[in-house]
């Protein structure tokens, strides 16, 4: 079995008008099953564009991106639909929860395109926001919850399918400090108890520290990889 | 793939529910077309219903032989002004043609009819006997006269209900009175069960019968004897009345002497050209339901469809999270079809409702006959279903084919 993440020579190019983007210029990058890697970089440094085609969003120009030892760059639509279902559970900045519809029901929607039967769908959704610490909150609306729960229930929802990777896009930009922490502190435990590979784009220092690797992004390459191990002792864990 | 379809009907049920104005307002198009089209055809096939009613009351398979027209000095009389018609030639047709059941004649004249202090002008109708079989009359009380009275020249008489409202004090018994026609008394002998208008929109009851030979001798006077204002046969068959109407007119011209190159001295019409008559102005109206349906659904189909591009567009970032969590481009395409379909079958079922309780209601204020047909339903259900198919396709199809990373990032 190879590693999780298999990046050669990714390229990115965008045109916009007459003018040529390259957003990612042959960018090689391997991830292993279980790491906790934080991506930083500037804006414009073409993290997101990594983001999104790690996240089977998007599709190289050129180059290989393979995930699980599949080639992901020639997928049609819908086949990429099926990897993101079964394999990436996302978390963005702004939650991205379907408004007026209950936790519970968003937790479900991955699986609602699986085909599950609802009861199937209702346990394991309700199993996910267990483990996000929102115990019999299924039924609140995303209006009746914090932003911290919000994003609780937004990571409920990326692991109801039990995925391979979890990608997380600035998850706290949009939290205060103490909420901030419990997110980080949720997904640094998936990470440590569950073996869960998470991928965490961030600008901000103290998030990347929760992270044991840190890549650096500039224009479009890596500008630097290294691991830390250091991890924040000052600020204690709460789930 | 059920429990999806099934949630995502629930889904698009709850969007619904949760802008109620706003989908109330979509289906609006829907709810008054269908509703329209089913009230007005519930109207149409209910006069269409009374029509046939109508010409039912002419009586069963009847044919019907007028006279030609008179023409003096180039200048003709109106239809039935010739005197060519004549109970031989009524009596002949019955023993040459073995189609018809029966064949009757009449003759008719307005005059005045006296009784008590009362008085009435009313069309007095000399006819064979056969002529009351033919035409399907009833009586309220008493009966017809007979052969009999016809050989004697009796002075008897029958009386529609027109008549008996017009001579009689309410609860007077008719039969057996003596009423005077142009002062020749005669004696009623039976009441005719009312008829109601007929096809044409003249009044059927206000009619008087007498015996034929009674009415020529005594109340007409008749320069020619035997002639007669209308002949009436009957077949067995409703099938035989093309056929005996042939057989009818080739009889007739040998009698009439007709050279090749004449033109018929008689009109024939039977039950079924009357019919046909009615039957075209009907078609014209379902054309019309059909043309005002279309177009009121075609609106309101553009309704459905402007409501669900709005709706792609609000719901941009929504798409996108789902596209990002694994919906294929048919998920997509289905949950907005669904919701379109949703919307226009919703629509279409209030139409239904609207639409039979506004034919009730047209038959309980204005009084006009309705009848609600189940294949009118059927239909505009059917159609609002692919109303909402059609319309609902375009806004399905651009939501599905959003770029996921561009609709997440939609504000």
């Amino acid at each position: 079995m190879g590693s999780l993440i298999e990046c050669e020579d990714v390229w990115k190019i965008y045109r916009v008008g007459d003018v040529e983007v390259q957003a990612l210029r042959g960018l090689s990058l391997t991830i292993e099953q279980g790491e906790f890697v934080a991506i930083m970089g500037s804006s414009g440094s073409g993290k997101s564009t990594l983001m999104n085609i790690l996240g089977c969003l998007d599709q190289p120009t050129k180059g290989h991106y393979r995930l699980n030892g599949i080639e992901v760059g020639n997928l049609k639509p819908d086949h990429l639909a099926g990897i993101r279902n079964q394999q990436i559970g996302f978390v963005f900045q702004s939650f991205n929860l379907i408004p007026r519809t209950s936790a519970l029901e968003n937790a479900q929607l991955p699986l609602f395109y699986r085909g599950l039967s609802l009861k199937d769908q209702r346990a394991q959704a309700a199993a996910a926001l267990g483990r996000v610490g929102l115990h019999g909150r299924g039924d609140h609306y995303p209006t009746q919850l914090s932003g911290g729960q919000q994003q609780r229930v937004a990571i409920a929802r990326a692991l109801v399918t039990s995925p391979s990777l979890l990608l997380a896009d600035e998850p706290t930009g949009n939290l205060d400090t103490q909420s901030s922490r419990e997110i980080m502190g949720i997904l640094e435990a998936l990470n440590r108890d569950e073996g869960i590979t998470i991928i965490l784009v961030t600008h901000e220092v103290d998030v990347a520290a929760y992270a044991a690797r840190e890549i650096v992004i500039k224009d479009g390459k890596i500008l630097s990889d290294r691991v830390t191990k250091g991890r924040p002792t000052s600020s204690p864990v709460e789930v | 793939m059920s429990a999806f379809v099934w949630l995502t009907i629930m889904t698009a049920l709850r969007i619904l529910r949760r802008n109620r104005l706003r989908a109330g307002l979509t289906m609006l198009g829907i709810v008054i077309g269908v509703a329209a089209v089913i009230a007005m055809v519930s109207i149409g096939e209910g006069a269409k219903r009374a029509v046939q009613a109508q010409i039912a009351t002419m009586g069963t398979n009847v044919i019907i032989i007028f006279p030609g027209v008179t023409s003096a000095s180039g200048v003709r009389g109106s239809q039935g002004s010739a005197i060519t018609l004549t109970v031989s030639d009524a009596l002949d047709l019955k023993k040459r043609i073995p189609l018809l059941a029966d064949t009757g004649w009449a003759r008719r004249d307005v005059m005045q009819i006296v009784y008590g202090n009362r008085n009435w002008n009313g069309p007095i109708n000399g006819i064979s006997p056969s002529y009351l079989t033919i035409r399907d009359w009833s009586f309220t009380s008493g009966g017809p006269f007979t052969q009999t009275d016809l050989d004697s020249a009796a002075r008897v008489a029958l009386i529609g209900q027109t008549i008996v409202e017009n001579l009689f004090e309410p609860g007077e018994e008719p039969v057996g009175a003596v009423i005077r026609i142009k002062n020749v008394p005669f004696r009623v002998i039976g009441v005719l069960a009312p008829k109601g208008q007929s096809a044409q929109g003249s009044d059927q009851d206000d009619v008087i019968f007498i015996p034929f030979s009674t009415a020529e001798r005594k109340v007409f006077g008749t320069s020619f004897i035997g002639s007669v204002g209308a002949m009436f046969g009957s077949t067995d068959q409703v099938e035989d009345l093309p056929m005996a109407a042939e057989q009818i007119r080739g009889v007739l011209r040998a009698r009439h002497r007709l050279q090749t190159e004449q033109n018929d001295d008689f009109t024939i019409r039977t039950q079924v050209d009357i019919g046909k008559v009615q039957e075209g102005t009907s078609e014209t109206l379902t054309m019309m339901l059909f043309a005002i349906a279309s177009v009121s659904l075609l609106v309101g189909g553009i309704g459905i469809m402007n409501i669900l591009l709005v709706s792609v567009t609000e719901r941009t970032r929504e798409i996108g999270v789902r596209m990002a969590v694994g919906a294929k481009r048919r998920h997509i395409v289905m949950q907005f079809l669904i919701e379109a379909m949703t919307l226009s079958l919703v629509g279409g079922a209030l139409g239904i409702v609207f639409g039979v309780a506004g034919a009730k209601l047209t038959t309980l204020i204005a009084g006009w006959p309705t009848i609600i047909s189940v294949n009118v339903i059927v239909v505009a259900f059917f159609f609002s279903l692919v109303v909402g198919l059609f319309f609902g396709l375009y806004p399905a199809n651009k939501a599905a084919r959003l770029n996921p990373i561009e609709a997440l990032r939609y504000e």
